[in-house]
């Protein structure tokens, strides 16, 4: 396996243990945004805890001038200040690393690693006499070490100065703690330290085309773009944060300049069930309407997502996945999720999924959702995860068609319903499966009844075998069709390769960065939607052997791919991560390498 | 037509109303329910109320949850859309509806394993949200669909079919709705049509959440001796504390009774109240729930419009929702467009 560059000038990873509650978080978003303003492409996680106050969290940017988008599964230099986790957090960096921690209590018992360089600065003393105010102390700290890294890594102060300033514009007295405190730690830093450091920052020209963003801003913002009305929810992480944004940008973009009202709706409801179910009534109603939950979440909706299949009425849902079963670790991440949207609820139920795998694609795939799921009358799930749903990520522009208009799907209007006579609901007239529908309060021969229990073509109550199989069997039509309408896979393809890997959303980054490293070319399929279609099929047959990469424990997607797909079950080999930590690229190309490597021997 | 409807025959000098429709024009596909069921002599008071009220068919969503009684909405106006959802939560999909066009009449029908045991939560919520719609409970203490079992309504020693005694006490959606501030509170008995229909027509009116409880007998597993469900049991106990008359907007008021206490409805319309007992409060939540937890003690069953807010907000108003329906918001009002990305784009820097 080819080796990533020993040199770490804009190629490294800093990762700050923390206790939660802290106010870490803004600190370690000043460092970021400061980092990426100086040009340099960078990828920031946060794996914290599920709790409020109290708990270890870490938040790990990577610096990468070859703007990689996942985890590489180093740690060049660890800010340990949560002594609770110093052991492990001293482990965990990666061999010529650095160590920084709070030395205003030593702790050389604990950070005895000869080959990584500890660097003691007395953040707590210093920042305790500078600062009066306990909690301004406790926040400073943040501050003090982010100056420090600036040093240490040669991040440009002024930039860091230039942002303190912009957020705390209206808040003077903050602003001047802000930039002592940033002050103390770089100046401790080069009093005391060869600085800077043999892992650093030099300004480059490589991000000036994107933004910072995280899937579910993105993923709300899509919403707005596509005209949803009505939105319905119950709190649940990592969803939540959608929804919020939902709210905010209508706040900005959707209220009357006169009158100040709502052109929105947006219904906390009182569990899951009713989320779903106020979405469904909306939608039958005519509105755009959408939900944002997780995996529990999920569980709770399936009858109404079997109703909705059944009784054909759209509706778009996120799913924000995390890793299960039951409660699991509500703020990591996996993919486990994807046997349970596939086919949510009882009875014959197929669901149509889209796999975004980074903000960009939520932004783009939440439009889309919504014309798929009028086109279709059916419910559309997107399948991001907390990973992308949550983490910030580095974005290119996001562009908008002002002549876009939204896809309705086959609705008639009531001068349509006058001019054909009679209207029959379930009745394939254009022989793609899909039926015509009306709005309630439309005109009066327009009206028909919506049920769940068994129905003929015209949306009466059947028990008959031949009238109810007709429709199931319609069902199946427009399944069929679906796979045609629905975002392609993106294929890349390399010249001799043998052997193929499959994967989907937030998985991609990892698997682009792998497969470069390995000595044998490999065809890369990245699914963007289930129902799979002839494509996906294709691909794996025309390779010896194709990884599926992952992360859930029981390969549900290699389960999908050979439940749907007739294709040979031992010709898909799992590449498996489901610690609740995104999947690293190192992960990724060492599991390719060995097995390619066994194979090659054998 | 999308379900069975009855042969539509046009009767020479048949009634129509201001719309120029018969009664016929409200009804719905043949009931299937059991000869006798309480629930259809609500369907026929329902259809009634809208001819009376000469409200406009197609303007009205039906939306029902599970059980012989949720099927009702399937017997009335067959011109307006209706929705059979699932069990115990069509009280969401109402809202959904309600919020994308509020426009709409919307009539909810339900029964008490509908509304008060898989149900209750959404039932609680939609009464706290002040929906505006009529929600109509076809209380019959029973599951009638599923054959019989107690529901959460059945009465204290009441006894099934089957002789089982019933051991758990019961929930009232009335009682229920008092405490959870339900603006428009009533009990109702299939059995009496007279004092129905107005309350259908009042509850239409109200701009909120409409509840009206109907004692609704299931006269196959419900209607026997020891049933405190029955036509006998409610004939009996039956104590109509205020009488109830609806007058639509327009119409002229003749007070013919002695003690009467008007009510305006925000459309103009008015229910006149003749308190049959001069004890009761309407306008007073607690004095309601008292005087129908003392009455129900002694085993009576309190029927009339019991309480009415018509003040209070509705969804929207809280929601302070655009006077247009949300369905009809042209697509360009909803779209921030190109321009607001660019924007966008630089704040996210
Ligand atoms: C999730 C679910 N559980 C159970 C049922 C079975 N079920 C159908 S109707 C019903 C009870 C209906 O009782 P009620 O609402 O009082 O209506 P009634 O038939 O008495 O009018 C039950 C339990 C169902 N349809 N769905
Ligand atoms: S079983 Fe009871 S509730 Fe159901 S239709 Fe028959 S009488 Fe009515
Ligand atoms: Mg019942």
């Amino acid at each position: 396996m080819r080796k990533n560059s020993q040199n770490r000038i804009n190629d490294f990873v800093i990762k700050i243990a923390n206790v939660n509650g802290t106010g870490s978080a803004s600190a370690n978003t000043l460092l970021m945004k400061s980092i990426f303003q100086m040009g340099i492409p960078v990828v920031g996680k946060n794996f914290f805890p599920s709790n409020i106050q109290g708990l270890p969290t870490w938040y790990e940017i990577r610096v990468t001038k070859n703007g990689h988008t996942s985890r590489s599964g180093r740690v060049d230099i660890m800010v340990a200040m949560n002594a609770q986790t110093y052991k492990h957090d001293c482990a965990e960096v990666s061999p010529g690393g650095f160590l920084l921690y709070d030395s205003t209590w030593p702790r050389r018992d604990v950070l005895t690693r000869e080959d990584i360089t500890v660097l003691g600065i007395p953040f707590s003393q210093m920042c305790n006499e500078a600062f009066d105010d306990p909690r301004v102390r406790v926040l400073m700290k943040n501050i003090a070490y982010v100056g420090a890294l600036a040093t240490f890594l040669n991040i440009d102060c002024d930039v860091i100065r230039s942002r303190l300033k912009k957020i705390f514009a209206k808040k003077a007295n903050l602003l001047e703690a802000n930039l002592t405190a940033l002050d103390i730690g770089c100046d401790y830093a080069a009093k005391n330290f060869e600085c800077p450091l043999s892992i650093g920052v030099e300004t480059l020209n490589k991000t000036s085309e994107h933004m910072m963003i995280d899937g579910n801003t993105a993923a709300a913002l899509g919403c707005v773009y596509a005209g949803a009305t009505v939105a319905s929810w119950y709190p649940i992480t990592p969803s939540t944060s959608l929804i919020d944004a939902f709210n905010a940008f209508c706040e900005r973009y959707r209220k009357d300049p006169d009158t100040g009202q709502r052109r929105f709706c947006v219904i906390q409801a009182e569990e899951e069930l009713a989320a779903i179910g106020m979405v469904l009534g909306a939608s039958w109603a005519g509105a755009r309407a959408f939900t944002s939950t997780s995996g529990p979440g999920i569980s709770l909706m399936n009858e109404f997502l079997g109703f909705a299949y059944y009784a054909e009425i759209p509706a778009v849902v996120f799913n924000i996945q995390r890793a299960g079963p039951s409660t699991g670790l509500p703020t990591r991440t996996q993919q486990s999720d994807l046997i349970a949207c596939a086919y949510a609820s009882h009875g014959d139920t197929r669901h149509v999924l889209l796999f975004p795998s980074d903000p960009e694609e939520c932004f783009y795939f939440a439009v889309q959702a919504f014309d798929l799921a009028d086109r279709l009358q059916t419910p559309v799930i997107v399948m991001s995860d907390l990973d992308i749903g949550m983490n910030d990520w580095m974005c290119p522009r996001l562009t908008w068609d002002d002549t876009f208009k939204p896809d309705r799907g086959k609705v008639l209007s009531a001068e349509e319903i006058e001019r054909l006579g009679d209207f029959s609901r379930y009745e394939d007239k254009d022989g793609d499966g899909i039926c015509y529908r009306t709005y309630p309060g439309t005109h009066k021969r327009g009206a028909y009844f919506t049920r769940g229990s068994g129905h003929n073509q015209a949306g009466g109550y059947t028990e008959d075998p031949n009238e109810y199989q007709e429709v199931l069997d319609r069902l199946l039509r427009k399944w069929d069709h679906a796979g045609k309408l629905v975002p392609q896979p993106v294929v890349k393809r390399r010249k001799g390769a043998r052997v193929g890997v499959v994967a989907l959303g937030s998985s991609d980054g990892a698997v682009r960065e792998a497969l470069p490293l390995l000595d044998e070319p490999v065809d890369y399929m990245r699914l963007r939607a289930f129902p799979f279609n002839g494509k996906v099929k294709r691909f794996i047959e025309s390779h010896e052997r194709v990884f599926v990469v992952e992360q859930n424990r029981d390969a549900q997607l290699c389960t999908l791919l050979t439940a749907e797909l007739d294709v040979q079950k031992s010709k898909l080999i799992p590449v498996l991560h489901y610690n609740g930590f995104p999947i690293s690229s190192e992960h990724v190309a060492q599991f390719l390498y060995e097995a390619m490597r066994e194979e090659s021997v054998a | 037509m999308s379900y069975l409807t009855k042969p539509k025959v046009k009767v020479s000098g048949i009634k129509k109303n201001k719309l120029g429709l018969t009664l016929r024009d409200y009804e719905g596909g043949m009931s299937t329910l059991c000869a006798g069921c309480g629930h259809d002599s609500v369907t026929a008071a329902l259809v009634r109320a809208f001819f009376e009220l000469n409200l406009p068919p197609e303007k009205a969503a039906k939306v029902s949850g599970i059980g012989c009684s949720s099927k009702t909405t399937a017997y009335f106006l067959s011109a307006s859309h209706g929705i059979n959802t699932v069990h115990g939560r069509m009280p969401a999909i109402a809202t959904g509806a309600n919020a994308a066009n509020e426009n709409l009449y919307f009539i909810g029908v339900s029964g008490d394993g509908d509304s008060l045991s898989i149900g209750l939560g959404q039932f609680a919520h939609a009464i706290r949200r002040n929906m505006n719609m009529l929600y109509i409970v076809e209380n019959n203490g029973v599951y009638g669909l599923t054959k019989g079992q107690f529901s959460a309504s059945a009465d204290m020693g009441s006894k099934a079919k089957n002789g089982t005694i019933n051991e758990q006490p019961p929930l009232d959606s009335v009682l229920l709705a008092l405490s959870l501030g339900g603006t428009f509170v009533a009990r109702g008995f299939s059995g009496d049509k007279d004092q129905l229909v107005p309350l259908i027509k009042a509850g239409l009116s109200h701009q909120g959440f409409a509840l009206i409880d109907v004692i609704s007998p299931c006269v196959t597993f419900n209607d026997h001796e020891g049933s405190t469900k029955s036509y006998a049991h409610t004939r009996e106990n039956f104590h109509e504390v205020v009488h109830t008359d609806f007058v639509p907007p327009a119409t002229e008021i003749t007070v013919e009774y002695e003690d009467v206490a008007p009510v305006t409805l925000h459309d103009g319309s008015r229910i006149v109240l003749r308190k049959t007992s001069p004890d009761y409060s309407m306008t007073t939540r607690n004095a309601a729930w008292s005087y129908i937890q003392d009455h129900h003690k002694k085993g009576e069953i309190i029927t009339g419009l019991l309480f009415l807010d018509d003040a209070a907000a509705d969804l929207h108003k809280h929601n302070n929702t655009v006077d247009q329906p949300l369905i009809s918001m042209p697509y360009d009002k909803l779209c921030p467009g190109a321009e607001a990305l660019n924007d966008l784009f630089e704040a996210l820097r």
